[in-house]
This record gives C-alpha cells, sequence and structure tokens, in this order.
C-alpha cells in the first residue's frame, strides 16, 4: 500500500511541478490578451487610430495606448534579498524610473515596455532560474545580472538563446564573453588600468600602497589590473595588503603596514563601507597619504557616524555624481528622492542608462516586439555599435562588439564633503 | 518460477526498488512531458539542481540518520568535490573531447578527492559525538571553502603553478592560463551536466547508499548508533565503521559537486553555495525528510528546491513564505499531537480503509 501511495504521491509532484510551470506560461498568455483588450478599448474610443496601428497618446495625454502587437519585455537580474541586495535593489529601482519614464513619453518606437525584475540572491544558480523564469515570462531582452558570477552564468544559457543582455555592473571580464552580451560600467580591469594611468600621469605620487578585498572579485580583478600596469608607470607598489569578507572590520595591521612602507598613496580598490573604516583607521594612526578608490567609493558621503572630513581630498573614480548639475542627472537623481527616499548610487545610474541604451538600440535596430528574442538579439548586436549614447553616467558612450562600453573616466574629489569633478 | 522469485523477495528488497520506481517515474514523466512541451524553461533550468540536491540529502542522511552523527560540514565535500572535478575538466578539455568519457572521469575524480577529504576530516573529528562533533564539521567546511578561496593554480607549458598568494606570484609564461583564480574561482567549464546523468547518479547514489545500510556493514553502523557500548561490546570496530560511513557519505557529495561544478560556467567558493547556508540547508531536506528516510529526503529536496522558485510570482514575500512553510512543516512533522493527529487521520490510514479515495488524490 505504503509503496502505491508513494508511486501515487511521485506521480503527483511530479504533475505538479509541470502544472506550475505551465501555470506561469498560462499567465503569461493572459498577460497579453489583458494588454490587447485595454488596446482595443482604446482604440474605439479613437477610431483613425486603431486603423493606422501607431501609438497614440489618449486623453490627458498621460496614459499611452498599445499598439495592437504588444510590448517590449524586458527581464531584469539581481540580488533582492540577501547580502548583496543594497546593489539589486539600486538596479531595479533605477531600471523601473527609467522604465517609467520611457512609456510616458510614447514608448520605444510606440511600443510600451514591460519590465519584469527577478531576485537571484546574488547566486549563479538562482540567477539562471531566475533567467529561466523570465524566459518562460516572455523575456525579449535582458538588464543583468547585477553582480559578476551570476552574470557569467547567465551569459552562458543567454549565449545559447541568443538573447541580448546587457548588463549594468557586471564588471568581470567574463561578463561579455559572449557577443550578444554588453555592458554598461567599467571593466574591472579597464578601471585598474585607467586609475594606474591617472596616478602616472598626474605625478600624485612615487609609491603606492594598495589595500584590497581578496574575497571579492570586483577588487581582485582592478587591483591585479592596476598592478599590471604599475610597471609601466612612474610609481612603484611598495605595499600589497589583502583583507577578506570575515575580516573586514578591523583595518590596523594593514594600514600599519602601508603606513611603514611609507607609502605616500593609498589606493582602495573596493566599496565605500570598508573605506570608511579604513580612513577612520589611518586617521587614528595619523597617517595621511593620498587616497585613492573606485567607483565603490561611491557612497561614502552617506556612510552613518562617519566623519565627513576625513574624506577630505578622497579622489576616486566615479561614472555618475548624484550632486551633478547636469540635466538628465537632475532629474533622474530628483525623481529617484521623491520615489524611495534615498540618494540613487551608480547602479541605479548603471541600470536607469541601461534601459535608455536598450531603448535607443531597439530604435536603431527598428526591431518590434512582434519579433522573437533571437531576431531582435541579432539586429540589436549590430545596432549596439553604431549607437552613440549620452546618460548619467557618461557621454557619447559607444559600445565595442567585444561588449566593452567606451566611455571617459571621470575622476572625483571630495572637497568639503562636497564631491566635485576633476576633468 | 520467476514469480515465486517475486514474492520471495523480502519486504526490504521490494521497498527499495519502489525507491528506485519513484526516481525512473519521475524521469520518464518529466521526459514525456518536456517531449510534450509542457515544462517551463524554469523547470528545466531546475532538473539538474534537483538531482544535486537530492544526491546531497541521501548521503547526507547516511551521516545524519544511519550513523547518527549530526555533520554540519557536508557542503564542504561537495565543494572539494567539485573543485577537484572541475579542475580536471578544465584541464582536459582539450585532451579529451569526448564529453561523456570526460565527466564520467571528472566524476570519479571528484569523488575520490572528496571521499579523501572526508577520511582526513573523519580522523580527528569522528572522536567526538553529538555537538561537539557538529561544531568541529562545521569548521572544517569552512575551512575547506576559505583554503581552496585562497588558492590559485595556473599552468602553462612548464606545468602547473600554485600560489596563495595572487595570480602574479604564479608566474606563468604568456600563453599560460589561471585554472582557479583565488576567490573567483574558476570560469569556463563545460556545461556537461544533464538531467539524464542527474538521475543516473541518484539511482547509482541510492543503489550504493541502501545496499550499505541493509548490508551487514550497515547493521554494523546503526548498531554504533543506537548504542555505542554494547557494539564496542560485540567486536565491532567504531572507528572503522564510523569512518568508512563517513568517507561514503563524503564521496557522494563530492560527485553532487562535480554535477554542481559542470551546471553552469562559473564556480567560486562563496558562503552561499559552499558555505554552512549550505551544509544547514542540506540538513534540512534531511531532517524535514526524516532523518534516516531515504525516500523522504529526496522528496523533500525535490519539493524545498522547488518551492522557492514556485513563489517567485510573491515578490518581496516569497523568502518569508518559504521560511513560514519550513517552519509549518516541522511543527506538522515532528510535534507530537500532529503525529496523532495525523496517524488517526492520516492518508496511510484513509487508504487503508478506502482503497478507492486514492486515485482521487
Amino acid at each position: 500500500m505504503k509503496k502505491i501511495l508513494s508511486l501515487c504521491m511521485a506521480m503527483a509532484l511530479v504533475v505538479s511541478m509541470t502544472a506550475c510551470g505551465s501555470k506561469d506560461d498560462g499567465k503569461a498568455t493572459t498577460a497579453a490578451p489583458a494588454d490587447n483588450t485595454t488596446t482595443a478599448a482604446a482604440a474605439e474610443n479613437d477610431g483613425t487610430a486603431a486603423a493606422g496601428g501607431e501609438a497614440t497618446t489618449a486623453a490627458a495625454g498621460e496614459t499611452v495606448a498599445f499598439t495592437g502587437e504588444g510590448s517590449f519585455k524586458i527581464g531584469g537580474i539581481g540580488p533582492t534579498t540577501g547580502g548583496a541586495s543594497a546593489y539589486g535593489i539600486a538596479v531595479q529601482r533605477g531600471a523601473q524610473i527609467a522604465a517609467d519614464e520611457i512609456n510616458a513619453a510614447g514608448g520605444i518606437n510606440g511600443y510600451m515596455v514591460e519590465l519584469n525584475f527577478q531576485d537571484d540572491e546574488h547566486d549563479p544558480e538562482k540567477s539562471v532560474n531566475a533567467y529561466n523564469t523570465l524566459k518562460d515570462w516572455g523575456m525579449q531582452v535582458l538588464v543583468g545580472s547585477v553582480t559578476s558570477n551570476p552574470c557569467i552564468a547567465v551569459a552562458e544559457k543567454s549565449q545559447a538563446d541568443n538573447l541580448f543582455q546587457l548588463t549594468p555592473s557586471g564588471t568581470a571580464v567574463d561578463c561579455v564573453k559572449y557577443d550578444n552580451a554588453f555592458r554598461m560600467c567599467f571593466s574591472d580591469p579597464n578601471q585598474g588600468l585607467e586609475s594606474a594611468k591617472y596616478i602616472g600621469e598626474n605625478s600624485l605620487a612615487t609609491k603606492v600602497a594598495v589595500i584590497y578585498d581578496s574575497s571579492d572579485p570586483y577588487s581582485v580583478g582592478i587591483y591585479e589590473a592596476f598592478r599590471a600596469e604599475a610597471e609601466n608607470q612612474s610609481f612603484e607598489i611598495v605595499s600589497a595588503e589583502a583583507f577578506t569578507a570575515d575580516s573586514k572590520t578591523d583595518f590596523s595591521v594593514q594600514v600599519q603596514k602601508s603606513k611603514d612602507a611609507q607609502a605616500d598613496l593609498l589606493y582602495m580598490p573596493f566599496y565605500y563601507t570598508e573605506a570608511s573604516l579604513v580612513l577612520q583607521e589611518c586617521d587614528k594612526q595619523s597617517y595621511k597619504p593620498v587616497f585613492f578608490g573606485v567607483d565603490g567609493m561611491d557612497g561614502i558621503l552617506s556612510v552613518e557616524n562617519f566623519k565627513v572630513e576625513l574624506a577630505n581630498e578622497l579622489m576616486y573614480m566615479a561614472p555618475f555624481v548624484a550632486t551633478s548639475e547636469d540635466e538628465q542627472v537632475k532629474s533622474f537623481v530628483t525623481k529617484y528622492e521623491t520615489q524611495f527616499g534615498e540618494t540613487p548610487n551608480q547602479f541605479a545610474a548603471d541600470a536607469y542608462d541601461c534601459m535608455y541604451v536598450v531603448k535607443a538600440a531597439i530604435e536603431k535596430a527598428g526591431a518590434t516586439p512582434d519579433m522573437d528574442a533571437s531576431a531582435i538579439c541579432d539586429a540589436l548586436k549590430t545596432a549596439m555599435t553604431e549607437i552613440s549614447y549620452d546618460g548619467i553616467t557618461g557621454k557619447e558612450i559607444s559600445w565595442e562588439a567585444t561588449g566593452e562600453p567606451n566611455k571617459a573616466p571621470m575622476i572625483v574629489q571630495i572637497k568639503d564633503g562636497v564631491t566635485v569633478e576633476l576633468q | 518460477m520467476r514469480q515465486m522469485k517475486t514474492k520471495a523477495l523480502s519486504k526490504q528488497t521490494r521497498n527499495n526498488l519502489v525507491t528506485y520506481g519513484i526516481v525512473i517515474a519521475a524521469y520518464i514523466a518529466v521526459e514525456i512531458l518536456m517531449r510534450a512541451g509542457m515544462v517551463s524553461s524554469l523547470l528545466k533550468g531546475l532538473l539538474v539542481p534537483l538531482c544535486i540536491y537530492v544526491i546531497l540529502a541521501v548521503s547526507l542522511n547516511l551521516t545524519v540518520g544511519i550513523l547518527g552523527e549530526l555533520s554540519l560540514g557536508h557542503a564542504g565535500f561537495m565543494c572539494v568535490g567539485a573543485f577537484a572535478g572541475a579542475i580536471f575538466s578544465k584541464c582536459t578539455m582539450n585532451a579529451i573531447p569526448v564529453a561523456g568519457l570526460r565527466f564520467f572521469l571528472a566524476l570519479l575524480i571528484g569523488a575520490a578527492f572528496a571521499a579523501l577529504a572526508g577520511i582526513l576530516v573523519g580522523i580527528p573529528v569522528l572522536r567526538l559525538k553529538g555537538d561537539y562533533l557538529a561544531i568541529v564539521t562545521l569548521a572544517f567546511g569552512e575551512i575547506i571553502k576559505n583554503v581552496i578561496n585562497i588558492i590559485f593554480l595556473g599552468r602553462d607549458s612548464r606545468g602547473f603553478h600554485i600560489s596563495l598568494k595572487d595570480a602574479f606570484d604564479l608566474g606563468l609564461e604568456p600563453e599560460g592560463e589561471v585554472i582557479i583564480k583565488g576567490p573567483q574561482g574558476i570560469t569556463g567549464t563545460p556545461n556537461d551536466s544533464t538531467f539524464l546523468i542527474g538521475i543516473l547518479l541518484i539511482l547509482v547514489t541510492l543503489f550504493i547508499v541502501l545496499n550499505l545500510i541493509h548490508s551487514r556493514t550497515g547493521r554494523a553502523i546503526m548498531s554504533i548508533r543506537d548504542n555505542r557500548i554494547a557494539a564496542e561490546s560485540v567486536g565491532i570496530n567504531v572507528t572503522k565503521y564510523k569512518l568508512l560511513a563517513f568517507t561514503v557519505s563524503a564521496s557522494l557529495a563530492g560527485v553532487a559537486g562535480v554535477l554542481y561544478a559542470h551546471n553552469l560556467s562559473t564556480l567560486a567558493a562563496q558562503p552561499k553555495n559552499f558555505g554552512y547556508n549550505m551544509s544547514i540547508m542540506i540538513l534540512v531536506f534531511v531532517v524535514l525528510g526524516g532523518i534516516g528516510n531515504i525516500r523522504g529526503s529526496i522528496i523533500a529536496a525535490v519539493v524545498l528546491t522547488l518551492l522557492p522558485e514556485m513563489l517567485r510570482s510573491l515578490n518581496d514575500y516569497r523568502m518569508l513564505i518559504y521560511a513560514v512553510v519550513l517552519i509549518a512543516v516541522m511543527i506538522f512533522s515532528w510535534s507530537p499531537k500532529c503525529r496523532e493527529f495525523r496517524e488517526r487521520y492520516g492518508l496511510k490510514r484513509l487508504l487503508g480503509s478506502k482503497k478507492g479515495a486514492k486515485e482521487e488524490v
């Protein structure tokens, strides 16, 4: 009896699994007709436009009628729970703001944009699950994944499906290994290279100390490129000390070693939370080198209980400065602040730009939502190398076929609690 | 004659055959649905992870349920297997072009290395018992993960280079490649894992574990669990059997690790996948499925892996619901009142009285 029961249960389990799967499919398909009904309703009000099949702005100009063929389905993947959730949530919000703006302004070529953001918990395996969920939903373009390792795992799958992928913040080299993948941010080696060049060309120092997070691919990636480029530059690296995710609360040893090596510049390729502790430790040991950071430093002024004057004169590479006077940036920052009650960071900015880049590329390629994901990908691959984009993380950004963006690195410095651009 | 033989099969054997049957039936059902195009991409992507977690749960059940020792370092052995297998595959990607053969060898190597780690860890650890053993295995699991995180391994024409500092320290020739990049792990392992291989490995795992349990060795292991002093007094070599069970369990975890490493193209030892969180998650599968109940482990692993993915439509609440479900199941399966209730109104009893009702379920 027991055996038959277990067999039945196993069968029931399998069936329910697939049932759930197909239910998802069902949902996706029911969603589309729902859109169509709104379209039909809107079209009835405005007969001429319905005949033309073009997007029309209904009544107040805020609600936009859909054209019959539906909308672009853009998927997003990133950690919205767990330790890295700060990045994922920022990306989700940034992308959402952009999607809302695009829809309010009439969509892409008249087609609306639907954004579906899935959680991956900063885990490659979960990221692939999220990717598959989005595929079931009917995703045509992917904005993600947010973090490097999950992004590499997803890129493998998106390449197999030939689905266009644009990562806002996957900095590792392998994230854009395939020709269907592009990125919005600088790659790790690029940052290390550029900062080494900047330090060398501006003769900021002769002896450089590095502290890096050896458990973080981002930090290690930058450090390695920095070290490689340092050999071509006029300074030498006198000390390189590592810390790990498990030991990032006390930096006395690393700072002491940098001080003993008499380094006149401290290079900090890691995130601002740890950087605030390093700066405090340097202050405690009255060690005053030139501080130089990377884009992870963005946000240091908002660290709680951190004396802002410690970060005075701190230089770092930043793709995005929230206090910038640029019109686009201002509008984005205001929107983000009113909606979410906090200042956006570079992740949010990258995601915001990603959505507009996708828009620009789709417009260039003339893609329509009725094309399948693979056809859109083929069209966008070429279009990406032809567009030039002005956004909030850089101006006149263009892309190589390799997926790397060409944008000028921006070095900023904190002066009296305000971030100022140096270039 | 044949029929006689089937009837003569012991209850135990039939019970085992049912367990195999469940796995095979699940495979056939999924295959058929897949052919019919009724399986979502999400589920397709989950098939291999499901196999991985089932193998892990079954193998841990050997330590926890049969040996009766609480091990919290299972993810560590998985990690050893994963890295050993991945390094092998990466190095022989060109030398052995046949994916099946290469993967088979990778599995053997992963299992062997995990078994070796199991022996090394087991020798000191198995002198302890109860909570102390749990704590020390937890520590060893973390140590394994952290050691792997500092290893840099490279290869060029002069052979292999290893460093504990950074990739520059390897002193590679320009055309040399870095295989393990410290915390960044290994990228570019071939995606050799398939659902069929996963199911075959589950069957092999079940075969090993079930046969071990029901053999003379298994009885010796269980006697140690039930009463160590009595077992010792009848001349059972406690250390030997404990180490044996622990090692078999570790090597099977290594097999799961190899499967894991070849499912995604990136492999890094992070707290998320090889930390104690993972060990505890596997333990949750075992506990919720019933300690010592192999079939229960399979079902629990499948259900608990699917659940958070199926709850995706709830967005931010899914982890909350997942936790609530875990607590609810735990209470439902273990509280004395609930057990009494189940005994009185449970499916088994209902089935016993009304045979027809089963079909509707």
